[in-house]
């Protein structure tokens, strides 16, 4: 089961590392997220104790909220550029 | 029941690998919402249904919604048509079809087989997740709503249109700003003289 998540999460790594659009880099974030509260959920299973899914409940909430966020700064981006690719966010000025 | 876990954590890792490898978004948020799904299956089998429930309402459902949301936001344009035709083609369904289907006979297989026969699995229950969310966990309950409400306002405040009103305004800044020659120290020096 842990392996399970750790692939999942390697699967995440590696699509946020090769993907350049926007869009796939905010999906690989959450395998990862996902694949983090697995871990959690595996480790409830083992030991038989509801606080590692308690875990999954406050991921679950952080991943909404950062979803919203980078959905809305990825809109706001592509407002200023025609493009989501992420190579083009190195040439904003600040 | 070892099987079932097996059968979906094949399938979570398989549309996992698809999702992250597809050119088209939508065709990736397919795939990524049958890795979900079987992320729920893995939750069901190993004793936490209400996570799994969860999963497929907030994961599958709201925040898939909110992607797909967006990715048609930003499809509008001389490609839409070409994009619907594209839609309509069987290879692009087809396979997260299957995957869905085979996820679902298992789904039956485990309620009808193994229900009854209540093994050494410790289902842990929505109430005892309640009673441990609000009993040692209550100042992170508190902290997640903080979370969420920072998020809500954080969006609104991204996702906003700029108005024409405050586009002018941010103009007249600029312009201000190239007036006082570029200095940004001495930008705005006259305004606090003034307001002494």
């Amino acid at each position: 089961m842990l392996n399970l998540a750790v692939i999942l999460f390697a699967l995440g790594l590696i699509g946020l590392l090769t993907r350049r659009n926007l869009i796939f880099t905010l999906m690989s974030v959450e395998v990862m997220l996902n694949a983090a509260g697995l871990a959690f959920v595996a480790g409830s299973y083992r030991w038989g104790h509801p606080d590692g899914q308690v875990m999954f409940l406050f991921i679950l909430a952080m991943a909404a909220a950062e979803v919203s966020v980078g959905l809305a700064l990825l809109l706001q981006f592509h407002r200023r550029e025609p493009t989501l690719d992420s190579d083009t966010a190195s040439e904003m000025k600040g | 029941m070892l099987i079932a876990f097996y059968i979906a954590a094949a399938i979570a890792v398989l549309a996992t690998i698809v999702a992250i490898t597809r050119r088209h978004a939508v065709h990736a948020l397919l795939y990524l919402i049958i890795s979900l799904l079987a992320v729920a299956v893995v939750f069901y089998v190993i004793g936490a249904p209400f996570l799994a429930a969860l999963e497929l309402i907030i994961y599958a459902g709201a925040i898939m919604v909110l992607f797909l949301f967006v990715v048609m936001m930003l499809n509008v344009g001389d490609h839409a048509m070409e994009v619907e035709t594209t839609w309509l083609r069987p290879g692009v369904w087809a396979w997260p079809s299957v995957l869905a289907a085979i996820l679902i006979g298992e789904l039956t297989f485990v309620t009808i087989r193994v229900a009854p026969s209540t093994g050494p699995l410790h289902v842990v229950t929505p109430k005892e997740i309640g009673i441990a969310l609000f009993g040692p966990y209550a100042i992170g309950v508190e902290l997640a709503s903080l979370l969420l409400t920072s998020g809500l306002v954080g969006a609104y405040h991204l996702g906003r249109r700029v108005s024409r009103e405050e586009e002018r305004t941010s103009a007249g800044t600029d312009a201000a700003r190239a007036e006082s020659g570029g200095d940004l120290v001495r930008a705005g020096s006259d305004r606090t003289s003034h307001a002494a």
